[in-house]
């Protein structure tokens, strides 16, 4: 077992460490720091100590594999009626960088039925990819976890990535966990950030825990191999396209049959709003402000007039007032649009965990004491009803609509 | 109907702040409460076995102090819980806790028709550890759900309505099966005197890894292929706070002028 030491004579009683424990887990007893259960030896004390007085120890791993098996970067090419998603092609762009630093190439890899395969493969080679692993089944027409899961599966296990990397929507983030349980692989969530080592090859994810509240960057050990990460959509930009580049096409045979397949998909049923939130480029929010259902039209004709999508707070959907899907925050959704204005917001640190990232936060608050204005970019202080509809007008008029 | 619903003690981030000497998050008199998703998870639990009969078993992975959110998930109608923890435990990555909580089901549970998880926890965020469960019971899964809307025991088949980015997905699925269940399922009841008095006197059985019959080098910091290297303060917003003073008459149109300026509005 992995043990955290504290050397009681080095010790000073500083407390340094105590406020770098993100997990709490640090403590003075007479004077001298003492660890309890709560430790996942993360390290964070280790670094912070001025005196050097604490130490970790691990334990070697039991597994060992031959890590020079294992090259090149993969990207989980999604897509859902008839398009891949943007984040399949901004994780192009990021994993050319990848592949560059550490000298291998950048492959994609597809699942779909033979219409979609063929059509998809050629975006991702215009996106950057070198070479796209594909499988072409009936059965891979549309997601599914058990089919899309043993695609990968035996894609991964037979071709040995060094680096697999999904979108972080909810398809990549239902089966990514799937995958990575079933080769005992290590798998990040929901990362913000990617670096690699050239030396090492090791890829440091950074993520977001606690609502945003903290960042944590994580490794896999050597002995795990592929790296695999969720990343989140629109954290990287959106790489230009060149029909001129070419690739190669691997295709396998998905080892299934239909009976294998343990659900079916029965329907769907496209949401009311024409635009998604995780698609958004700018949203508007309403909140306990608006109160009250019919207000929200004032929310929604600013958005129409910004083709915009709307979102919520927590406080708004908890009244009835809309419904669940347009909730922003760490019970809702998380986004990260390039404009997001929220209107009679008060800016919770719940809401704030699903918005904090967007580039530009604009707030319409009554209270000026309303935290929204502290993270905000651009704030007006009056009442939401007078505010937003003048702004309607406003940008009605420079877009001529 | 046999269900198992596993849930995880969180601290309640209404209450977290940072310092802003350090700026690291301050723990201390931080409550824990229930993973405000696991609440749904029991509630759904609690509503299908009114409707079909059965018998609900709550797990929860942590240390001591965790027998509060089972304590909880007692007074709201759970008939068994168990609290799975064991310094060896320590350190587990979303991998090794997955192995951890389906070895549990598996050892102690024994057969279940549905395993029912909340999307994810709201501090580490990372919605993997259902569908890790479902992988290491070789049961299926289905995430996102925010409606069950029709379970037929006898025939061993479920339908469920899961929440995409861009619209609902009905699917179907046999039993057992696990679901990760989003906000919008239910609403969750308040416990009732006798569930409180009741749960305050229970014994909570905890459960090592001995106990559930784990495999030491699949748990813990020894079964996670991935560590935590580094720990730090999100940046802080640039150039915000910005409030635009004076009449509304020229403050509007000066907002949409920064606006239109960033060519995002088009």
């Amino acid at each position: 077992m992995a043990k955290l030491i504290i050397d009681k004579d080095t010790c000073t009683g500083c407390e340094s460490c105590i406020s770098a424990c993100p997990f709490g887990a640090l403590s003075m007893k007479e004077g001298i720091a003492t660890v309890d259960e709560k430790c996942t030896f993360c390290g964070a004390c280790v670094d912070v100590c001025p005196v050097s007085a604490i130490t970790l120890e691990k334990e070697e791993k039991a597994v060992t594999i031959d890590i020079s098996a294992y090259k090149d970067v993969w990207i989980f090419i999604e897509h859902e009626h008839g398009k891949v998603g943007n984040v399949s092609f901004e994780l192009l762009g990021e994993g050319r960088k990848l592949a560059d630093a550490i000298g291998c190439k950048l492959c994609g890899m597809l699942f779909g039925d033979r219409e979609a395969v063929d059509r998809f493969a050629k975006d991702a080679i215009a996106y950057g990819a070198e070479k796209v692993y594909v499988m072409e089944s009936p059965l891979l027409k549309q997601y599914c976890t058990d089919s899309y899961a043993k695609a990968a599966v035996d894609l991964i296990r037979k071709y040995k990535p060094e680096i697999v990397l999904f979108g972080a929507t909810t398809q990549g983030r239902d089966f990514a966990g799937t995958v990575a349980t079933t080769i005992e692989a290590g798998l990040t969530a929901d990362c913000t950030g990617l670096e690699i080592d050239p030396e090492t090859k090791y890829l440091k994810q950074t993520r977001p825990a606690f609502g945003g509240n903290i960042m944590a960057t994580i490794l896999d050990y050597p002995n795990y191999r592929p790296q695999m990460s969720t990343v989140r959509p629109k954290v990287f930009p959106m790489p230009s396209r060149d029909d001129s580049r070419k690739g190669e096409i691997i295709r396998e045979t998905l080892q299934m049959t239909e009976d294998q397949a343990r659900t079916k998909i029965l329907e769907f049923i496209k949401g009311a709003e024409t635009v998604n939130l995780a698609d958004a480029e700018i949203i508007v929010s309403g909140g306990r402000g608006v109160g009250g259902p019919e207000n929200f039209k004032v929310i929604r004709e600013l958005a129409q007039a910004l083709d915009a999508a709307v979102g919520a707070s927590r406080a708004a959907v908890d009244s009835g007032w809309i419904p669940y899907e347009h909730q922003v925050g760490q019970t809702g959704r998380t986004v990260r649009p390039k404009i997001y204005i929220a209107c009679g917001i008060s800016g919770s640190i719940q809401h704030q965990a699903g918005m904090k990232t967007s580039e530009i936060i604009v707030a319409v608050n009554k209270d000026p004491e309303a935290p929204i204005f502290k993270i905000a970019t651009y704030g007006i202080v009056g009442d939401l009803f007078t505010v937003v509809p003048m702004l309607t007008e406003e940008f009605k008029k420079r877009l001529a609509r | 109907m046999k269900i198992a619903v596993c849930i995880k003690q969180v601290p309640d981030t209404t209450d977290v702040k940072i310092d802003p000497k350090t700026n690291t998050l301050v723990r201390e008199g931080v409550a824990s409460i229930t993973n405000p998703f696991d609440e749904y998870a029991i509630e759904e639990a609690l509503l299908i076995k009114e409707k079909h009969g059965g018998e609900i078993h709550v797990i929860s992975m942590g240390p001591p102090q965790a027998s509060e959110v089972l304590k909880n998930a007692l007074a709201v109608g759970a008939d068994k819980v168990y609290l799975v923890s064991d310094r060896a435990f320590a350190g587990a990555d979303t991998l090794a806790t997955a192995y951890t909580v389906a070895k549990t089901i598996q050892a102690i549970v024994g057969e279940v028709d549905l395993v029912i998880c909340g999307k994810q926890a709201i501090d580490g965020d990372t919605a993997q550890v259902g569908p890790g469960i479902a992988t290491r019971l070789g049961i299926p899964q289905l995430t996102y759900v925010s409606k069950i809307k029709e379970i037929d025991p006898a025939k061993r088949r479920i339908v469920v309505e899961r929440l995409l980015e861009d619209g609902r997905e009905i699917v179907e699925s046999s039993l057992p099966v696990l679901l990760t269940v989003m906000k919008d399922i239910n609403e969750p009841r308040l416990p009732s005197l006798i569930g409180i008095k009741k749960a305050a006197k229970a014994q909570i059985p905890t459960l090592t890894a001995k106990d559930i019959g784990a495999d030491e080098n699949r748990i813990g910091l020894k079964g996670s292929p991935t560590w935590v290297t580094k720990v730090f303060s999100p940046e802080a917003r640039r150039g915000g706070g910005e409030i635009l003073q004076g009449e509304l008459s020229e403050v509007v149109p000066l907002l949409v002028n920064k606006l239109m300026d960033t060519k995002v509005i088009k």
